[in-house]
């Protein structure tokens, strides 16, 4: 059961990435963007990873997918405008990233990652995130805060209109 | 079908990777190259929750996770206020057009 999600879910989250890369219009690479942050979501259901699924759902999902359409749609004159790269580009570009795939997956599949520490037992980690993050993780989950504060006042600053 | 172990969500972040790597290289509109570099955040993640759950045994890399989804959500605002900018000053989206540092 759990072998036949992983690649139901693997699957769409790597034919909505293949979407992205092939569209010419980039409405729907967003939404083909969509795809592979929910593919990926459920594969952190998968790994026992409820809280980090939660999270990917709310922010990437629900935060940075609308942020990104409301920016396409604030900088194209119509949706429909598109930019090809020459041929040439897309040709080198193509060959980078297939000997990357290759050698990322060579290198994957040959490395010794040592012995095993256990796998994670407990089924629901929120708690256990939860503790965590207000004990060991606490100074950079504070810095955090700040960095997001820093954010939001440099964002509204950056976009304000000129006087 | 064998077993799903850590090797096949290494390979699949590696393939989610290249193609974030493809995305950025070939699109020359503004936004799709933030997405890519979507893309290959969301595969460091998955490379971090599976070695938390295969290898580590410990919630330590879902919490790193979290804190990569936190930065690319701060960078995407900030990247999407300089393409408005930037749109504002070039009235085009097209990277190729921003060869010059002042206007």
């Amino acid at each position: 059961m759990d072998t036949l999600a992983f690649y139901v879910f693997a699957a769409v989250s790597l034919i909505s990435a293949i979407g992205i890369v092939i569209s010419t219009n980039i409405v729907r690479s967003a939404i083909c963007l969509l795809g592979t942050l929910g593919g990926v979501a459920c594969l952190y259901f998968l790994l026992d990873a409820n809280f980090l699924a939660a999270v990917q759902l709310i922010v990437y999902a629900g935060g940075t997918l609308i942020l990104i359409v409301f920016g396409v749609m604030l900088t194209s004159k119509s949706p429909w405008v598109a930019f090809r790269p020459s041929r040439g580009q897309a040709a080198i570009a193509m060959l980078v990233a297939v000997l990357m795939a290759f050698g990322l997956c060579t290198l994957v599949l040959q490395a010794d990652w040592g012995a095993s520490a256990g796998v994670l037992a407990q089924s629901p980690t929120v708690a256990e995130t939860g503790q965590a993050l207000l004990t060991r993780y606490l100074v950079p989950f504070e810095v955090a805060s700040v960095l997001l504060l820093v954010v939001m006042i440099g964002a509204a600053y950056l976009s304000r209109p000129e006087e | 079908m064998l077993a799903v172990g850590l090797n096949h969500y290494l390979v699949l972040s590696a393939l989610i990777f290249s193609l974030g790597i493809l995305c950025m290289t070939t699109k020359r509109n503004a936004i799709g190259i933030l997405i890519g570099v979507e893309l290959v955040l969301n595969a460091a993640n998955v490379n971090l929750v599976a070695f938390s759950k295969y290898q580590t045994g410990s919630v330590d890399g879902q919490i790193v996770a979290v804190f990569v989804i936190l930065l690319a959500a701060a960078e995407a605002a900030i990247a999407i206020a300089i393409f408005m900018n930037f749109y504002n000053t070039v009235r085009t989206i097209d990277v190729d057009r921003g060869d010059e540092l002042r206007w």
